[in-house]
């Protein structure tokens, strides 16, 4: 079991955290004193915590605390300003490239292009994951989105955009799966749908990170919990 | 040889000149600072009445004393620019930001001056205040670009992502510095290519050599304080939350 | 179901361009603007230097370039701003999509639009300045060619940057100007002399600086896109 090391952080000539246990690979992920700063503001200020692979973590906390932060610092598409990312005991940020095939996130944006159809979106993805289309339509079809599959995103509403990110995460079968707010702007029936894919990410032994202000739903989908408030950890 | 050995004891002399004006005291820049603008009313009096008049160009040939070591400390910043933006690329550190940063912006003081300069000389040469000679002219263009490289870093406010993308654009620009001489000599080669003068006079020499240490003091005593204004900067801004321990309850 | 190889970079590439290149066509309204808004700066171009058709024909090269220079500018920034709408672009990069590839394959797109529309405005400009191809069409196609991709290499490493930092719309000009010059000067120059012929057999040389210039600045533009992309 090796210590961090001690000594200057790559920018602020911080220290970085000692004396704590790394690169436990039973681990999906580690956040060893991350901060992480934009302009002026700290949105993230020293967060520590471990995740164990296989769990899921409920992340809650008001607008402005950092929950999307976390995640897209968690998805390696940020990095911290101080402290050190670990998943699955690799470095979140040296080895961005060979983690991030393992990771998706369902964000607050949609990730996909208004002007191409739902397919298109998908399959520019499957291609860029070496995948073959095929695969594209069997999950257009879990999706329930086969009718408009050949439609633009840009005639599809909140709820359907949601269900075709969604599909987009199951395509690349992650280890580690990141949801900001997946509830949001979805009916009770969308609820209900999500509620289950989550559930068979969960029992597929992926990793689940789930930040959202509908508590009552992530509650039981969850078995671990976090809640953040400006940018720090603190006891719900 | 004596080029190459001259060179290496200026880069010592200038290297150990900015890393003890960045240590040292604030009195110490302002006795540089002094010291330098002594140099430049003494060079000025030297060039204008102990050096003789040009030869072919009289006494309009003078503003070269001030002229040229202008260009060359803008040159010297610019390059200072490149490889503080190329080392940051290679190992990131907010001492190579501050001082891309700060080289920039005395270039670009010391372009301007230059250029002014170029052009006042110009007039009673040739007639005109700009005539596009190329060297004035690629001067021009680099001035231009970096004063857009100092836009964007205004324009980003997360001090990361300033110093690399800075750093990318410093290499682009300094990358483009002989591409644009060749171009716009090529492009002007069309017309009348002029010529600058050459000092030969061991009179000439001293009045130029006297203003360059002038203006190398002021460059010396800009950079160094441009410097630790930049560093200072980047310090507060990225100074690091408070523990939670810390933070008033 | 599978778990399939990812592509390498040049087959990360042509997804991506092809993607653009799909882009571009569903949103052709958009390209369609951008041809009207270069004829009416060739237009602008004929009024202030005009009447005179002497000085239109000697400026016939460069005005051509400055139109589609222009227009670069606002199609660079378009380039970008479709990949901010629904963060797109973090999708891409969370794919994981190789920045490399998202370099090649939008400033290859980019430059495809900018030889579209310089062959679509070329004949307006020779009617305009009443200027032909003296030394045929090879020739300017080649200038062309060379020319758009002048532009669009450096002109989307700065708009990426440009997206993203506050008065873009200023940024991006004010960077992209000044890098371009020598780039401009030889495809002014290189234009000209195919309306003029070649006498002094200058061309090559400016189709050199030309190719040289691509050649830089897409390897540069390579390199440092990765920097310009990851935080």
């Amino acid at each position: 079991m090796n210590l961090a090391q001690e000594g200057e952080t790559r920018q602020t000539g911080l220290p970085v955290a000692r004396a704590l246990p790394l690169s436990n690979v039973s681990n999906a992920l580690e956040c060893i004193d991350v901060s992480k700063r934009y302009g002026q503001r700290w949105a993230l200020a020293r967060l520590s915590f471990v995740l164990p692979a296989g769990a899921s973590l409920l992340l809650t906390g008001h607008n402005g605390s950092g929950k999307t932060t976390l995640l897209r610092l968690l998805a390696t598409l940020l990095r911290p300003t101080t402290g050190r990312l670990v998943l699955f005991g690799q470095d979140g940020v040296a080895e961005r490239a060979t983690l991030r095939p393992r990771i998706a996130l369902l964000g607050h944006t949609s990730f996909l292009y208004e002007d191409l159809t739902a397919r298109e979106n998908c399959v520019l993805l499957a291609r860029l994951l070496g995948r073959p289309a095929s695969e594209v339509d069997e999950l257009l079809d879990r999706a329930g989105l086969a009718q408009r599959a050949d439609q633009t995103v840009r005639t599809f509403s909140a709820g359907m955009k949601k269900r075709l990110s969604i599909a987009g995460l199951l395509l690349k079968q992650p280890q580690l799966a990141l949801l900001d707010e997946p509830f949001a702007a979805l009916d009770p029936s969308g609820i209900a749908e999500m509620e289950q894919h989550i559930r068979s990410l969960s029992r597929a032994g992926t990793t689940v990170v789930l930040a959202t202000h509908q508590v009552e739903h992530g509650q039981t989908l969850c078995t671990e919990r976090l809640h953040l408030s400006a940018g720090r950890a603190t006891l719900a | 040889m004596t080029h190459a050995l001259f060179t290496v004891v200026g880069l010592v002399v200038v290297g150990g000149g900015l890393y003890l004006l960045v240590r040292g005291p604030a009195s110490l820049r302002a006795g540089v600072a002094v010291l330098g603008l002594v140099l430049l009313i003494s060079g000025a009096w030297y060039g204008l009445s102990v050096a003789p008049p040009d030869r072919e160009m009289g006494n309009v040939q003078r503003i070269m004393y001030v002229h040229v070591p202008a260009q060359w400390m803008a040159l010297m910043a610019v390059t200072l620019n490149f490889f503080c933006s190329v080392a940051y690329l290679f190992r990131p550190g907010w001492a190579k930001d501050a001082l891309a940063e700060a080289s920039a912006e005395v270039g670009l003081f010391f372009g301007a001056v230059g250029l002014v300069l170029g052009s006042i000389w110009g007039k009673p040469t040739w007639g005109v205040y700009w005539s596009w000679d190329p060297r004035l002219t690629s001067e021009a263009i680099l001035l231009v670009a970096y004063a857009g490289y100092l836009a964007l870093r205004r324009f980003i406010d997360d001090a990361e992502r300033r110093a690399v993308w800075s750093a990318v654009v410093g290499i682009i620009i300094a990358v483009d510095i002989p591409i644009i001489w060749f171009s716009v000599r090529w492009w002007r080669s069309l017309h009348q290519m002029q010529s600058s003068p050459s000092t030969v006079d061991p009179d000439m020499v001293r009045a130029l050599r006297w203003n360059a240490f002038a203006f190398l003091a002021l460059w010396l005593v800009f950079l160094s304080s441009r410097y630790l204004i930049a560093r200072a900067r980047t310090q507060r801004e990225v100074a690091p939350p408070p523990l939670a321990a810390e933070v008033a309850t | 179901m599978s778990a399939g190889r990812p592509p390498n970079l040049l087959g990360a590439t042509w997804v991506l361009v092809r993607k653009d290149l799909l882009l571009e066509w569903r949103t052709r309204a958009r390209a369609n603007a951008l041809v009207f808004f270069s004829l009416a700066t060739l237009l602008l171009f004929s009024f202030a230097l005009g009447p005179d058709t002497t000085i239109l024909r000697r400026a016939a090269g460069g005005t051509l370039w400055l139109a589609i220079l222009l227009a670069s500018v606002l199609a660079l920034g378009e380039s970008f701003r479709v990949e901010q709408e629904n963060a797109a672009l973090d999708g891409l990069r969370l794919a994981p999509a190789d920045a490399r590839a998202l370099f090649l394959a939008k400033s290859l797109a980019n430059a495809l639009l900018l030889m579209l529309l310089g062959t679509v405005i070329l004949p307006v400009l020779a009617a305009l300045a009443g200027v032909t191809l003296v030394q045929g069409p090879g020739p300017m196609a080649v200038v062309l060619v060379l020319g758009a991709l002048a532009i669009a290499g450096p002109g989307t490493l700065y708009a990426a940057i440009a997206s993203q930092a506050r008065a873009r719309d200023v940024l991006l000009p004010l960077l992209l100007f000044p890098l371009l010059i020598p780039a401009l000067v030889a495809a002014a120059k290189a234009t000209s002399l195919v309306f003029e012929g070649d006498p002094m057999l200058q061309f090559r040389s400016w189709l050199g600086l030309l190719a040289g210039f691509d050649l830089v600045y897409w390897s540069l533009g390579f390199v440092l896109f990765p920097r310009v992309l990851e935080d």
